[in-house]
């Protein structure tokens, strides 16, 4: 079992306490042992890994300076483009695809120096809140084997909460990476739309991706997004960093957030389980005693968060996924009959199931006649969701709310009721709406030792102020440094 | 047939191949003929995680193209997606500008026949990525070239306002003329860097009753001559199918037809025109394009006198006939050549002439450009001053321009000198010379003087023998001039 964080490892590996090699051949050993039953990655690169941890290990001993993640390991999410090994998005589809460039986190993981592991399990091309969806394998909540890691994002979080990696690489277009994260009992920030390049993410909503850091602590987050954040030519929507400079997220990491004032919308979370409404407002307490105020704030339109973001993820996703079609690349379908059956059969048999369903969903939204109705409502309802947040942070410096209405549920369980299944992000939705920045810190445990989280939105490019507000808690608390007992 | 009375109606779609450095959303470079499939990356071959980054250059072509169309440029301009399967296109959706194109309300002026000028509205004019090509030639299986995925073009759309193959012919040039000047497009047909698509129909009226005839989209239009040739045969061909059916337009009877070159005739393509449903939405990977004031009249600033205005002034300033006029401007280069040469002092008449009768010709027997036969638009204009002034003959004009195309030499006077081109204008000299063959050729004079019949030969005979003594350098005016002086006396 791990005990360090990244950056601790780091740290060690830097002042030659431990090597790059010595904690990637552990993290090698415990996923032999450990990832059977976690089903974290979809796959793993165990002898490349340890060659480049040595590689590493090499230039410390040469006393070369090295990048801020030097010889850690570390796993990113198989949506996520790498010229070693395949980029499955967990999709039939893509089961067997190489491609031949790098996402721009990868490169930004590289130049850090950082040992990347293997790539991790999601809902198929990120659609789900369980990774049940996966149509390559299935992972399970290290706290509990028949529950579920919540999704998208559940190899990253799993894989970190059960000690298969130091840190991962998450994205989050609904809540991928907040909600697994709250279930698993580890940190996971979604940035501001536009802070990290989508450069190489593989697209499911373009206008809602985000790509972001899954860790055991609220610094490791600071590091990561340290490594990550930034502007890239390549991606028109990654933001100028003229206008939203990156700042050096450890620095003041420390500093406590003066007269900080928490927004709650007492009646929106007044949906989440008892338990979960308990372990919130036992952390807001926590605030308080160390200064914080309260202020109630009325988001009017968070209850079509839900409705809006499956009309505009949809839409997009249909758009997206349209090029998945046998002809240039993936599974093709055997002995088709003329070009339309390449297409028709090869997606029929490629594609699983929540992927046409949502697929049918956005093509049916942007469909002429319904356009109007649907897409365009939805565009509506998302700049009214903006709206709210505008007038709630002139108020606040955050809001807190849950980041899932329960903990872990078991597999199985909500497979049947997509709806049920959509109703898993109604805390995170609106952060993708808004384009704002969002992060999930553990913040106890319900009756079945299931971890809860707990989550903290902010204005759009106040990564450095959200993540001392989680700072501050972290430091109070033990919750982080608890670990499943697998 | 004659006695049917009918209108013509043709609007155009147009697509212009943009000459960037590099395709519209990535880095790679534009290529014709280059081996299948050598010019692509991640972003125009649709490759999962790839996203999309605008051309500048090709926005700027656009904006330019689109002010000298007389269009107004947008001030907010986005991008949309434009959803269909076809193997070509590598993510099955074409990124295009759907309801907020760049350029919008404008029109082309067209010279016709009788000297006016016919304005041709244009709809709007957006820029788009071009698909790849499907190749059919490996048996049972199609292949796709992805070189030309991701090319941009310019769509432009005008009103159906040509009315006869003739009026779209000379659209079509001129409009070729405009993007080449610009520099915004090769334009070649053959190339495909220009496409039209002509939406054919009549009005036809008969007993006092309008007919429409269901509109024809003709395609596979690959030169000036074919574009004009299927328009000519469309006419003809709704013309006897409406006197055979009786068919009018209807909703939803649009076909589309096929220009077979070889048998010049064409062939359906598509009988309906299908109810496609592209799910036009706002591409979420782009940023909208802004254009303010300062960026448009940096744009406005590049723009150059275009063809048809640049023809009517050297007719106006200079008094070259229309047709000169035409050549020279035909190409921008020749232009600015001609032009550079009038700067440097040239007559323009004499210029124009020598530029078309004797560059011109020479760079089309070489293939090149006016620019790179070797006498720069200074040694021109000198050699049309030297003509202008008698120095030299028509004829010996010619020689020079000509030895300059092979010769190291590029001084028009010193060739002249070399070469004995300068013509004898001295009047002295040429005096003693006329004097000499007076005295020689009694009979002639006498003849010149008797009058009558043999008066003028005598008389060209003389000159010729003036011309003779002097190995054809006399100025014939000044010599004539002192001939006719001496046999009056």
């Amino acid at each position: 079992m791990n005990q360090l964080s990244a950056k601790q490892l780091r740290d060690k590996i830097a002042a030659r306490q431990t090597s790059s090699v010595e904690a990637t051949k552990a993290v090698f050993a415990r996923i032999a042992k450990i990832e059977p039953i976690v089903g974290a990655y979809i796959s793993t690169f165990e002898e490349q890994a340890i060659a480049r941890a040595a590689e590493i290990d090499k230039r410390i001993a040469g006393g070369e300076k090295l990048g801020q993640l030097a010889g850690v390991p570390v796993a990113v999410k198989d949506n996520m483009c790498t010229t070693f090994g395949t980029t499955t998005c967990a999709s039939k589809i893509l089961a067997n695809f190489h491609t031949p460039y790098n996402a721009t986190v990868v490169e930004k993981l590289l130049e850090a120096d950082a040992v990347i592991i293997g790539k991790t399990n999601l809902d198929e091309f990120a659609m789900g809140s369980s990774t049940e969806n996966s149509g390559l394998k299935q992972t399970v909540n290290p706290w509990d084997t028949k529950r579920v890691p919540g999704g998208s994002s559940g190899g990253s979080t799993a894989a970190v909460a059960a000690g298969l990696c130091y840190a991962a690489l998450g994205s989050d277009t609904g809540g991928s990476i907040r909600q697994p994260a709250s279930l698993c009992g580890v940190v996971g920030l979604k940035p501001t739309y536009g802070r990290v390049s989508r450069y190489g993410l593989v697209a499911y909503g373009s206008s809602l991706d985000q790509i972001g850091p899954i860790t055991q602590t609220v610094e490791d987050c600071a590091l990561m997004l340290n490594v990550i954040a930034g502007h890239d030519t390549a991606d028109s929507t990654s933001v100028d960093e003229k206008i939203a400079p990156v700042v050096d997220y450890l620095a003041k990491l420390d500093e406590p957030v003066k007269g900080l004032k928490i927004g709650i919308a007492s009646s929106f979370n007044a949906g989440a389980d008892e338990q979960v409404r308990k372990a919130i407002d036992e952390a807001i307490k926590i605030y308080r005693n160390l200064g914080a105020t309260i202020v109630e704030i009325d988001m009017p339109h968070l209850d079509y968060a839900i409705a809006a973001y499956y009309m505009v993820a949809t839409a997009e996703a249909s758009s997206n996924l349209a090029r998945y079609d046998g002809v240039h690349y993936g599974h093709r379908t055997r002995e088709p009959n003329d070009y339309i059956e390449v297409y028709t059969k090869s997606r029929a048999e490629g594609f699983g199931k929540e992927v046409k369903r949502r697929i049918m969903l956005g093509t049916y939204a942007l469909s002429s006649g319904y356009y109007d109705a649907y897409y365009l409502k939805a565009l509506k309802v998302r700049n009214l969701i903006r709206g709210d947040f505008v007038r709630a942070f002139e108020k606040c410096d955050c809001i807190m709310m849950p980041v899932a209405p329960t903990t872990a549920f078991k597999i199985g369980e909500k497979v049947d009721d997509p709806l049920k299944m959509y109703l898993s992000d109604i805390y995170t939705i609106a952060a993708n709406l808004a384009g704002i920045p969002g992060i999930s810190i553990p913040c106890g445990f319900d009756n079945k030792q299931l971890p809860i989280g707990l989550q903290i939105l902010s204005p759009a490019f106040s990564e450095e102020k959200l993540l001392r507000i989680a700072q501050m808690y972290e430091k109070q608390t033990d919750w982080h440094k608890k670990r499943p007992l697998i | 047939m004659s006695n049917v009375d009918y209108k013509v109606l043709v609007g155009l779609e147009i697509h212009v191949q943009l000459y960037t450095r590099t395709k519209m959303f990535c880095g790679c470079e534009l290529a014709f003929g280059a081996e299948p499939n050598s010019r692509v990356c991640p972003v125009c071959l649709g490759m999962p995680g790839s996203l999309p980054v605008m051309n500048k250059q090709a926005v700027e072509f656009s904006m330019l193209a689109g002010l000298a169309l007389n269009c107004q440029i947008a001030g907010f301009t986005k991008w949309d997606r434009k959803s269909y399967y076809y193997p070509d296109l590598p993510k099955n959706y074409q990124i295009s500008q759907y309801d907020l194109p760049l350029a919008l309300n404008g029109y082309i002026e067209i010279p016709l026949k009788d000297g006016s000028f016919k304005k041709i509205r244009i709809i709007r004019a957006h820029l788009e990525e071009d698909a790849g090509k499907n190749l059919h030639t490996a048996g049972n299986f199609s292949q796709v070239d992805l070189n030309r995925a991701g090319t941009p073009l310019l769509e432009i759309v005008t009103e159906p306002d040509m009315n006869s193959a003739a009026e779209v012919r000379t659209l079509a040039e001129e409009l070729q003329r405009i993007v080449r000047y610009l520099g915004v497009s090769e334009a070649d047909m053959q190339k495909g860097h220009m496409r039209f698509e002509p939406n054919v129909n009549l009005i036809i009226n008969r007993a006092g009753q309008q007919f429409k005839t269901p509109i024809v989209e003709v395609k596979n239009l690959n030169s000036f001559r074919a574009l004009e040739n299927s328009i000519e045969y469309e006419i003809g061909r709704q013309l006897d199918r409406f006197l055979e059916t009786g068919e009018t337009m209807e909703m939803g009877n649009k076909s589309t037809r096929g220009w077979d070159d070889a048998k010049e005739v064409t062939v359906l393509q598509r009988e309906k025109e299908e109810a496609h449903d592209y799910r036009y939405f706002p591409d979420p990977d782009l940023v909208p394009v802004r254009v303010n004031e300062q960026w448009l009249n940096e744009i406005k600033s590049r723009l150059c006198e275009l063809p048809s205005k640049k023809r009517l002034r050297y007719v106006k300033d200079y008094g070259l006939s229309d047709y000169d006029a035409g050549v020279l401007t035909n190409d921008r280069l020749v232009a600015d050549f001609f032009e550079d040469a009038v700067k440097a002092g040239g007559e323009p008449k004499r210029v124009c002439n020598l530029l078309t009768q004797v560059g011109l010709k020479r760079a089309n027997e070489r293939g090149c450009a006016i620019t790179e036969l070797g006498p720069k638009a200074a040694d021109f204009a000198q050699t049309a001053n030297m003509l202008q002034m008698g120095e030299i003959s028509a004829t010996a004009a010619t020689s020079i321009i000509s030895i300059m195309f092979t010769s190291t030499e590029q001084n028009p006077e010193l060739i002249a000198r070399e070469h004995n081109l300068l013509q004898q204008s001295d009047a002295g000299k040429l005096e003693t010379i006329v004097n000499e063959v007076l005295k020689s050729n009694q009979q002639a004079v006498a003849d010149v003087k008797e009058g009558g019949k043999k008066s003028g030969k005598a008389r060209g005979f003389l000159l010729g023998q003036v011309m003779q003594k002097t190995k054809g350098t006399a100025n014939p005016k000044i010599a004539g001039e002192i001939l006719d002086k001496k046999l009056s006396q």
